[in-house]
């Protein structure tokens, strides 16, 4: 399949794939919904009354830290737990009550969970011998499977004979055998190391466009999520706390938990001093200075506001900037983390409170001109940040 | 790290190999003893061995426990390893303290009461006794031992092995077939190991079950043994631990073996 | 998950029922009969409680069932009381003697290089596999008035006479030690080993040296398989039976060997009886100890 031309096409698809956004669209019929769903283990509530939609090709990424039920909800749509309450559709099907050996989803376990005594070629064929596929037609899609993964010299090893990278394809190519619905990865790459991951992590995502196929990843590290994922939905405590494409989550995150879970950011605490025309003015209480940001929010002077900034938003300079409309503050820097391509400067404001800010280190010098005990010019401008309310 | 052993730590193995080996070491060679007196040597001789196959009564008893030890091994092992699974597998369910109880309490319980127990209630329901009353007694209380060592087999297995093979259509018993058994068959093979030698070992339990007409090895040698030592027991006790010994160094010589090809393989694949 | 009841309650219910018929129910007809009397009959006790016979006959023998037989039992001028005190003195120094000669070779093996382990943890498995009649019977001709230990040590001249070893309550203890020196050397073993080396090394470079880091870490964190070793062995050696009865004399009293001589030479199923049922209260605080560890291991893993 993945001859030249194919790739071509592929490429094509992928400028496609920007547009592909079939959330915004009304009409569009979403492939999974869950609602209202619920689970429970004795009094420890896992997932808590959620609601969700995915849709048909989607890759869709749950994030969140461990414990925030997000393998849970997968594993109820595998049919591993049953929703307390609520209900789950597959294709516009109630999934509930029906045994994981009878549902249409496939998935690939976080441990590979590759059958030990049996060879690639067998575990790969696993799923097609239980639907009774007929021998000719299941060895022509095993071989397209090991083809897919570039593991076809590999047929004849067992799993012990494999290395972790190529366990990992096999684990894949099993899951992907039955051309299932859709396809659930649970940390498909966590043990991988994070050269190995990065490659992968794009593998993934041609395979995915290639077989047009529906993915839903469960991962902690939110750089996969931001990666490969069309949506990505941020969890905490068996709750939906955002679910949009990732530079939404990134760049308007809905709360401050969503804000420093995905990514480094600087949170300064206020009050709503203004808000009108698209500026809202917050006035920090650390700095004792109003600071200004464009963004369209619903919010009432006197309310209580964060202003989240990104550290490679905010710059650092030895001398004031010469733009007063930016927000720019002064301090000192109170330490310095090198980490080759970006330094990461911590400035601390005059009431002690500190603000992150990254540089990236464009020349080859090893002494900068910015030291411990500088004193600094901090600023961003008012598209650099938001205003967040919760 | 430091490498080898401390002057401490090889005596205290060097003594305690000793112990536990030498007495049997001397048995064996006695068994070989040219005099009736089993305490003076008089030369070598095999004749000992050779009496044993005139004995009848001997090779009788040795043929009844071998039965026994066979079909209750055989018994206590899917038993037991039923057990272990509802013990490892199925969280709460009612009863289940009681359930654990009995599976860990035959482990240390007393012999003399389990068969005490066993025979009044064999008498209690008219059951006939002999073979059939001893298998019963011994598949009860190895399949206690059966279900340990398969249990901890089972706590150390990925489910997730299970739920794949759900997940990819595979109905729940034949996964029990065709994935869990046979990644945890060395464990349920060294249970019935196990269930065979402790059935084959068993005095006290068979002895308070038995009836007339059924007699064991352990019993034969015990009434034996109870008159004074004689070559002729020293020649059975030799020839049975003979059979363990081999049985053992090749069931763990071929485990090391898998296991230096397991280790071997995975260097390869490590390799590329 | 409703579709899998029904394999799951036949999984369940097979080695469940067959341990309450062979097991629990045994138990209880133990009881029963240790509240009934003697009988010159088939079975030899009375009351026979025969449900056909209607409910009175039922409460008539209900009302012949009495605590004769632990009067009998519990009375000074029987031995059995001094045959439980001599059986649990028996077993804790048993015990004591056991984790004493254990420890310092499950500790030798767990230092062992990792190479030999398997090796060494067969050698000591081995011995457990071979027949527990014939490892006492062993012993028999080592430590009679002619055995070889006395022909050895008259050789060498330590003593004139051969000492009396044999039918002592020496004679148990050694049997003991060495018949059930496996049950304390394998959960031991398995303890230390799991124990990450580098404690010690922490340890040393804390400044605190070998032995004292012995007794503050090693000890501390072995302190399971020495509770499962203990109770491995102290429970069954409590009411052994087979070791004092071939290794011990006649004024060794263990209740396990009382209970079989009441069984087997007087002939009184009810007494000896009575007698499992008190020796089973005697254990039942070991036991259920014994099954929390167990129950521990299991399923803290």
């Amino acid at each position: 399949m993945s001859t030249g031309v194919a790739e071509k096409t592929q490429k094509t698809v992928g400028g496609i794939r920007r547009k592909f956004a079939p959330w915004t669209d009304p009409k569009a019929v979403p492939l999974i919904r869950y609602q209202n769903v619920t689970k429970r283990f004795g009094s420890f509530t896992a997932v808590e009354d959620l609601s969700l939609d995915i849709y048909e090709r989607e890759f869709f990424a749950l994030l969140g830290p461990s414990g925030c039920g997000k393998t849970t909800l997968m594993r109820m749509l595998a049919g591993f737990e049953e929703p307390t309450s609520g209900r789950i559709t597959l294709a516009g099907q109630d999934l509930v009550g029906t045994p994981p050996y009878k549902r249409p989803v496939n998935m690939m376990f976080q441990s590979y969970a590759l059958f030990p005594h049996m060879s690639v070629w067998d575990n790969i064929a696993f799923g097609l011998k239980q639907d009774g596929v007929a021998k000719d037609a299941t060895a022509a899609r095993v071989e397209e499977m090991l083809k897919l993964v570039k593991l076809e010299q590999f047929a004849r090893r067992k799993p012990h004979q494999l290395s972790g990278g190529q366990r990992q394809r096999v684990a894949l190519a099993r899951s992907l055998a039955k051309r299932p619905k859709v396809l659930l990865l649970d940390e498909p790459l966590g043990a991988l190391d994070k050269k190995l991951r990065e490659e992968t992590q794009f593998e993934l995502m041609d395979i995915q466009m290639e077989l047009g196929m529906t993915f839903l990843i469960v991962t902690h590290d939110q750089e996969e999520a931001m990666t490969v994922a069309d949506r990505i939905a941020v969890m905490n405590h068996g709750k939906l706390v955002q679910v949009a494409p990732p530079a939404v989550i990134y760049e308007q995150p809905a709360s401050r938990y969503v804000a420093d879970f995905v990514g480094d950011v600087n949170l300064i605490e206020g009050k709503v001093e203004s808000n009108a025309g698209g500026l809202v003015r917050v006035h920090a209480a650390a700095a004792d200075m109003s600071l200004t940001i464009a963004q369209d929010i619903q919010a009432q002077p006197g309310d209580a506001a964060w202003i989240a900034v990104r550290p490679e938003k905010v710059r650092i300079d030895l001398d004031p900037p010469a733009d007063r409309s930016v927000n720019c503050v002064s301090g000192t820097i109170w330490d310095i983390g090198y980490l080759g391509d970006l330094s990461i400067y911590h400035v601390e404001l005059a009431d002690g409170s500190r603000i992150k800010a990254a540089k990236p280190n464009l020349t080859r010098m090893v002494e900068r001109p910015i030291s411990w005990d500088d004193k600094v010019w901090i600023s961003w401008s008012p598209d650099a940040g938001v205003v967040l309310t919760s | 790290m430091r490498k080898g052993l401390s002057l401490f730590n090889l005596s205290s193995l060097v003594l305690g190999f000793t112990f536990l080996y030498l007495p049997i070491v001397l048995l064996v060679i006695y068994s070989f003893n040219a005099s009736r007196l089993v305490t003076v040597w008089a030369g070598f001789s095999t004749e000992w061995y050779w009496k044993l196959l005139e004995n009848d009564q001997l090779l009788d008893a040795a043929w009844v426990t071998l039965r026994v030890a066979f079909i209750s091994a055989t018994v206590a092992t899917v038993l037991g390893t039923m057990g272990a699974i509802a013990l490892t597998r199925y969280g709460r369910f009612p009863g289940r303290m009681l359930f654990s109880g009995m599976i860990y309490a035959p482990l240390v319980m007393p012999e003399v009461i389990t068969g005490l127990s066993l025979l009044l209630l064999f008498v209690a329901v008219n059951f006939d006794r002999g073979f059939w009353t001893i298998t019963l007694a011994h598949i009860t209380f190895t399949m206690c031992f059966v279900s340990v060592v398969v249990q901890s087999r089972l706590v150390t297995f990925d489910r997730s092995l299970e739920e794949a093979a759900l997940d990819l259509g595979c109905p729940p018993l034949k996964t029990f077939f065709i994935i869990t058994l046979p990644i945890i068959l060395p464990a349920v093979v060294s249970g019935w190991m196990l269930a065979f030698t402790l059935s084959l070992d068993d005095l006290v339990i068979a002895s308070f079950t038995t009836g007339p007409g059924a007699t064991t090895l352990p019993m034969r040698i015990y009434s034996q043994v109870r008159l004074g030592v004689t070559p002729e027991i020293n020649a059975v006790c030799t020839i049975l631990i003979a059979i363990v010994t081999v049985v053992v160094v090749i069931a763990s010589v071929v485990t090391k073996r898998q296991e230096m090809e397991r280790q071997r393989a995975e260097r390869l694949a490590a390799a590329g | 998950m409703a579709r899998q009841t029904r394999g799951r309650w036949l999984v369940i219910a097979v080695p469940y029922l067959w341990l309450l018929a062979l097991f629990l129910v045994p138990f209880f007809i133990v009881f029963k009969i240790s509240l009934s009397q003697d009988a010159i009959a088939q079975p030899p006790y009375e009351p026979v409680f025969d449900l056909a016979a209607g409910w009175e006959a039922v409460r008539g023998a209900l009302e012949q069932l009495n605590f004769d037989n632990y009067s009998y039992v519990l009375s000074w001028d029987n031995e059995f009381l001094l045959a439980y005190a001599s059986s649990l003195k028996i077993a804790a120094i048993s015990t004591v003697l056991l984790l004493l000669v254990g420890y310092p070779v499950a500790y030798g093996m767990a230092r062992a290089p990792k190479s030999i382990r398997p090796t060494l943890l067969m050698l000591v498995i081995l011995p457990f596999w071979t027949s527990f009649l014939i490892r006492v019977y062993a012993w028999i001709g080592i430590l009679s008035p002619e055995g070889l230990l006395n022909q050895l040590l008259m050789a060498l001249g330590v003593i004139d006479e051969p000492l009396e070893l044999l039918a002592t309550d020496t004679a148990v203890y050694i049997g003991i030690v060495y018949s059930y020196l496996p049950f304390m050397i394998l959960p031991l073993y398995s303890a230390l080993e799991k124990m990450d080396e580098t404690l010690l090394e922490a340890a040393a470079d804390l400044g605190c040296p070998p032995f004292a880091a012995f007794w503050k870490i090693t000890w501390p964190l072995s302190l399971p398989g020495v509770f499962a070793g203990c109770l491995l062995c102290f429970i069954p050696a409590v009411g052994e039976f087979v070791i004092p009865d071939l290794l011990g004399g006649s004024d060794t009293l263990m209740i396990g060997k009382s209970l079989w001589t009441e069984f087997s030479v007087n002939r009184s199923w009810t007494v000896s009886s009575a007698v499992a049922v008190l020796l089973l209260l005697v254990l039942v605080v070991p036991i259920v100890f014994y099954q929390n560890v167990q129950t521990r291991q299991m399923e803290g893993r």
